[in-house]
């Protein structure tokens, strides 16, 4: 393992009206790329939740892209400017939770640009090849731990914010 | 009391002698305070950013450094951003600079660097560049300058000449129009003069093609002066010392080469202004042009004094003659044979 | 989370022929699929060969009667080409559509990757980012709302009227609202119609008395909208009527008014500023409605308080000063879209000199000065009004195909700047030069009449213009407007002197276009043109339903198109009034009514006006209706009150969870 490459786990939120567009036009195309990313379409940059990248980077993610239309095509008209301020917001959280703001990082890649789309998800593995791991939580061994130091099998632990706590 | 940082440019020592001087003269009446950047160096004119660009820029960008540099100390004590130069060329050199660092980090960087030689410092857009023309009528306002008329320019009619590097490229929209601007229209037309309609307004003068391609420069030189003739203007009125130099120098020589005879005197447009507020033609550098301005003053009483003597006929060279050049008439003829 | 669902998952991998067996080592991905995921609920995994075939679907029908599946993933292609298919088969074993889940393993992982193995291990996420996400998937129902028979249709040009017909002569009511006094747009200011050149008011008035007469179609002129409620089939429309002035009961639209007015001024809007109309006024000789309109700007009684010349000559006594503007309420099922374009404003291109030089004419100017009807009932002279020129030369490209102003081609330009070039040489004999960039003539016999206007002997110069000048260099020039182009054909610089430059100006988004937008909820492209919902396959519908586009609101284009896409949005809109009520996509956000606490942060989130806040209960509501779904609100909840169904809180962090499981199992295993 040392001596291979570090390969970043990169998730991608994409648009359904663009970028997830690009998405399989690229694949129409036969355009290849980095094969780090894994997308989850929804409807609107607009729908994407900080907590959802937070999600993402504390269950082993090493990056986030999120993508949505470019400015002023958003199909809801100008949900694509709300994902802007809150990506905008959410990388100063990130400074403050001591992660590397670039690890996350907003492109706008209309249903046209397959050819865009793949360069930039390519770009983007580089630069996150470049930060590294994103090995928070993780002891040498690379087991997930909780905030006691108790060992965490899976993802399962973690709940919603919204779900209520159980008692 | 408006500030600005003043830039005024290798011309304004020796070829634009008397622009500087009718700005001085102008600057009281109208509240103006222009702070000379200290130690300033030559913005590279028009050539120096064809031959190689790190170099230029930085000749450039030290003087925009220096100037931010007295803009941090003046700060706190009413200190301006604002960097005003009267020459055309330093104007669009300046503007040029601060864009393109701005622009292309990369370049910004190495210019950075070969400023820190010097322990300067540029910050790209940390300055407002700006020609005086523009601060004249934008922040000055027309209606400030009018009421400082005490001699309208009634009967006098001037050809405004904008030159081409002012209006183009405009990198921060300053301009109302890139081919046919009304600014300097506008600001002549207060000071009470009849201000002919003149297309060429933004068209070539040459530039240093006087020095490398006579007949080019005689060509354009010759365009602007015909279409001024033409359309009855008694002198043409510019904002830029290279134009001056080339159109008031070069028109003499321009009609021996092609068989003409114009005597079109071109004046800075704050010489105007000066005479406008009263001033008289001496305090304004008025005089001192080759193609004398005295006829055309003479339309709105003013008297130019004669400060040097007239050209004359030219005097004959020592040493042996030289082939004369041919003219575009002769040239005809030869083609005929 | 999976253990308190009990959820039954089926999970189906798709060879796609070798689309992605060729790529993604399938019978490995069900086999882990079923083993791995097992404890997610997933009771079985199959691969088959082409799973959209009717075998495939007949695959998972039995297993999902048989097995008693819950959900179910299939692992293919993408959902925009599948997703209907694998539901429409769900529904019929019984199950909700809704609970069927798509994974893209072919455009996502076998199209887009290399390397066999990492391919399969990317499948492997993906189907597990799909199974964690299925299982929080609700069933959803589409909602069904009726549809109002009644239409709206903004705009009286060539496409307005086309729609408006055709919905009408189906046997349903259009409401026309039209901004002018009368119906009929650019297209009644034409003179000749390229390529057949046909004359535009013979073939457009007979439409145009055909709409103000129809007894399906309520026409309003002088009238703009002024506000927009409601949703598909149910909208709620207000329409300012501008006052007239005229009692429209009682004018016969004899033009007795017009005649008597003494006040004349410069016509801006139908003479394109080249001739003038009265304070009371009449468009033009064929306008529909025939009612005339006073212009309360101009007219002396309005300035000055005294005249009324029109009131005394009147013979129906008509004529109502104190009228005022009206407010009309509509309901309409569907609205169509023909707001038309504005044209460049040729003074922006200050090189051209128009504004600066009486004979440099814009193109609309030329329409009216060519035209019969126009004020120089055809002749085509200087603005002298007297002299024919020798010598004209038609720029095409004005503010077109230029970084500095529009980037677009206009579309229309090149043919009409041809159709110029005959319309001068036909009626001056003058000596014709085109400039032109490239020649666009796509379109049927557009370019066989290039080829006669060619033949006619029309010069044909291709450069961009740099400068049209009076400025003359030699004799020949003098007098003259001389046009300086780069002629790039034989690279050389030309000067070329003509008497009267004609410039073919491009078209441009309305002026309010971005405002009209947000009234009716769509959106413009960076260039400002309505958008289509899609550009080849839906060029008439719009992101908002029951909103469609017509004509140059859309883009530039020429008449044909227009009127195609006219009767293109009018079927569109009787498809949906003979469905009678219409399916929404269950995609929306609701309130949870207990834990919203009334912050109203949601409120301004929405472009769609769907939330509003109910101050009694201090809540907010979202209209299921006016929702589209994009789940904006649902993110920006502070309280996590609004939940978006399809896309929820729980479905998304499941499948990111999902997607991120093969990665801490491959760490746990390597560890």
């Amino acid at each position: 393992m040392n001596s291979d490459p570090f390969e970043p786990t990169i998730i991608g939120f994409t648009c359904n009206w663009c970028s997830y567009r690009a998405a399989d036009l690229a694949g129409t195309a036969r355009m290849k790329y980095a094969p780090n990313v894994r997308l989850i379409r929804l409807m609107c940059s607009g729908r994407l939740d900080p907590t959802f990248v937070l999600r993402a980077l504390s269950n082993g993610a090493d990056g986030v892209m999120i993508t949505g239309c470019h400015p002023g095509e958003c199909h809801y008209i100008e949900q694509n400017y709300k994902a802007l301020r809150r990506y905008l917001l959410l990388k100063r959280v990130l400074q403050g939770l001591g992660i590397e703001p670039a690890r996350v990082k907003l492109v706008w890649a209309s249903a046209a640009e397959g050819a865009k789309f793949v360069a930039e998800i390519n770009a983007f593995v580089e630069e996150i090849r470049k930060l590294g791991p994103l090995s928070w939580g993780k002891d040498e061994g690379g087991k997930l731990k909780d905030e006691e130091g108790n060992e965490r099998s899976s993802f399962t632990t973690y709940s919603s914010p919204f779900e209520e706590v159980p008692a | 009391m408006n500030k600005y940082l003043f830039y005024p440019g290798c011309s304004m020592e020796a070829s634009a002698k008397a622009y500087m001087e009718s700005i001085r003269a102008i600057l009281e009446s109208l509240d103006l305070q222009l702070e000379e950047i200290e130690d300033w160096n030559c913005c590279g004119a028009t050539e120096y950013l064809g031959i190689n660009l790190i170099p230029a820029y930085a000749l450039i960008a030290r003087n925009l450094a220096l100037a931010m540099k007295q803009m941090n100390a003046a700060n706190g004590t009413g200190g301006t951003h604002t960097i005003v130069t009267p020459c055309s060329a330093c104007y669009l050199n300046l503007a040029k600079a601060d864009y393109y660092m701005q622009e292309r980090p990369v370049l910004g960087e190495k210019v950075n660097e070969a400023l820190k030689a010097g322990g300067l410092h540029y910050k790209p857009g940390a300055l407002d560049v700006r020609h005086l023309l523009d601060i004249l009528v934008y922040d000055v306002g027309l209606e400030t300058i009018r009421s400082k008329v005490v001699r309208p320019l009634k009967g006098l009619r001037v050809a405004p000449y904008m030159g081409c590097m002012l209006p183009r490229p405009d990198y921060k929209h300053r301009w109302s129009d890139h081919e046919h601007p009304t600014e300097l229209n506008d600001l002549l037309r207060v000071l009470g003069a009849d201000v002919v309609e003149y297309p060429l307004t933004t068209n070539c003068c040459g530039g240093h093609m006087t020095q490398i391609g006579p007949e080019t420069a005689f060509e354009l030189i010759h365009r602007l002066i015909v279409d001024a003739d033409a359309r009855g203007a008694h002198l043409m009125a510019t904002v830029c010392p290279m134009c001056q130099l080339n159109i008031d120098a070069y028109q003499d020589e321009m009609n021996h080469y092609f068989g003409t005879d114009y005597h079109m005197p071109i004046l800075f447009f704050t010489q105007l202004m000066g005479l406008a507020f009263g001033k008289e033609p001496d305090e304004l550098g008025i005089g001192v042009e080759l193609v004398s301005s005295r006829n055309a003053l003479a339309k709105i009483g003013v008297e130019v004094p004669i400060t040097q003597e007239p050209a004359g006929p030219r005097k004959k060279a020592e040493g042996l003659p030289m082939p004369r050049r041919l003219s575009r008439h002769e040239e005809g003829k030869e083609a005929m044979k | 989370m999976t253990e308190k669902k009990q959820e039954r998952v089926g999970v189906y991998v798709c060879h796609c022929g070798t689309n992605i067996a060729g790529m993604v080592d399938v019978e490995e991905l069900a086999k882990w699929s079923a083993e791995k995921l097992g404890h997610q609920g997933v009771v079985i995994a199959r691969d088959y060969k082409f799973m959209c075939s009717s075998l495939g679907q007949e695959l998972i029908e039995k297993d999902i009667r048989e097995l008693g599946l819950t959900r179910v993933v299939v692992a293919a292609c993408s959902p925009h080409l599948h997703e209907k298919t694998f539901r429409t088969a769900a529904q019929k074993a019984g199950l909700n559509p809704y609970l069927v889940e798509l994974a893209s393993i072919r455009e996502q992982v076998s199209w887009v990757h290399t390397d066999r193995v990492v391919a399969t291990e990317k499948a492997k996420a993906v189907v597990a980012g799909a199974v964690s996400r299925v299982i929080e998937n609700e069933p959803l129902e589409e909602i069904k709302v009726p549809i109002n028979p009644n239409t709206l249709i903004v705009g009286g040009g060539i496409a307005g009227i086309q729609a408006a017909l055709e919905i009408a002569n189906a046997g349903f009511h259009v409401y026309l609202v039209e901004r002018e006094p009368s119906i009929g747009g650019h297209m009644a200011q034409f003179d000749k119609t390229f390529p057949t050149l046909d004359c535009a008011a013979c073939i457009l008035t007979p439409r145009m008395v055909e709409v103000g007469t129809h007894p399906n179609i309520t026409l309003l002129t002088w009238s703009e909208v002024v506000n927009v409620s409601g949703y598909v089939g149910n909208f709620n429309v207000t329409i300012k009527k501008k006052a007239r002035f005229i009692n429209e009961e009682l004018c016969t639209g004899c033009g007795v008014c017009e005649e008597k007015c003494p006040k004349k001024v410069i016509d801006e809007v139908f003479e394109a500023g080249i001739g003038y109309r009265k304070a009371v006024y009449i468009p033009f000789a064929q306008a529909v409605p025939k009612f005339p309109v006073i212009d309360k700007e101009n007219c002396t009684y309005f300035i000055k308080g005294t005249c009324k010349a029109c009131e005394k000559f009147c013979p129906t006594g008509a004529i109502d000063f104190k009228q005022e503007d009206q407010l009309i309420n509509i309901e309409v099922g569907n609205i169509i879209l023909a707001t038309g374009y504005d044209l460049f404003d040729a003074r922006r291109v200050s090189n051209y000199g128009y504004g600066r030089f009486p004979n440099v004419f814009t193109s609309l100017e030329f329409e009216r000065l060519s035209n019969a009807a126009g004020p120089t009932n055809g002749n085509i002279v200087l603005r002298d009004g007297k002299t024919v020129p020798k010598s004209v030369g038609i720029i095409h490209c004005v503010g077109s195909r230029d970084r500095n102003f529009n980037n677009y081609c206009s579309v229309i330009c090149c043919m009409q700047s041809l159709k110029f070039a005959h319309l001068v040489h036909e009626r001056t004999g003058a000596t014709v030069y085109n400039f032109y960039i490239d020649m666009r003539t796509a379109s049927k016999a557009y370019d066989e009449f290039y080829q006669r206007v060619l033949e006619e002997g029309t010069l044909f110069v291709r450069g961009k213009v740099a400068e049209v000048t009076d400025v003359a260099r030699d004799e020949h020039e003098k007098g003259k407007l001389i046009i300086q182009v780069e002629d790039t054909l034989i690279g050389k610089q030309r000067r070329i002197p003509v008497d009267m430059v004609i410039l073919s100006v491009g078209l441009q988004p309305r002026h309010d276009a971005k405002e009209v937008g947000r009234l009716f909820g769509i959106s413009c492209s960076t260039d400002g043109w309505f958008t289509e919902k899609h550009p080849k396959l839906d060029p008439v519908a719009t992101m908002t339903e029951g909103i469609f586009i017509a004509g140059c609101a859309q883009g530039p284009k020429d008449i044909p198109s227009s009127v195609a896409q006219g009767a293109a949005a009018a079927a569109r809109v009787l498809d949906k009034i003979l469905q009678k009520e219409v399916a929404l996509e269950p995609i929306k956000a609701s309130v949870d009514q207990k834990k919203c606490s009334g912050c109203r942060i949601c409120n301004g989130l929405c472009p769609f006006n769907a939330i509003s806040y109910i101050a009694d209960d201090n809540i907010s509501y979202i209209n299921p209706a006016l929702c589209q779904g994009c789940g904006t609100c649902v993110a920006a909840c502070p309280s996590g009150a609004i939940s978006g169904t399809g896309f929820s809180d729980a479905q998304i962090l499941a499948q990111i969870d999902g997607l991120l499981l093969r990665t801490l199992e491959v760490e746990q295993a390597t560890a």
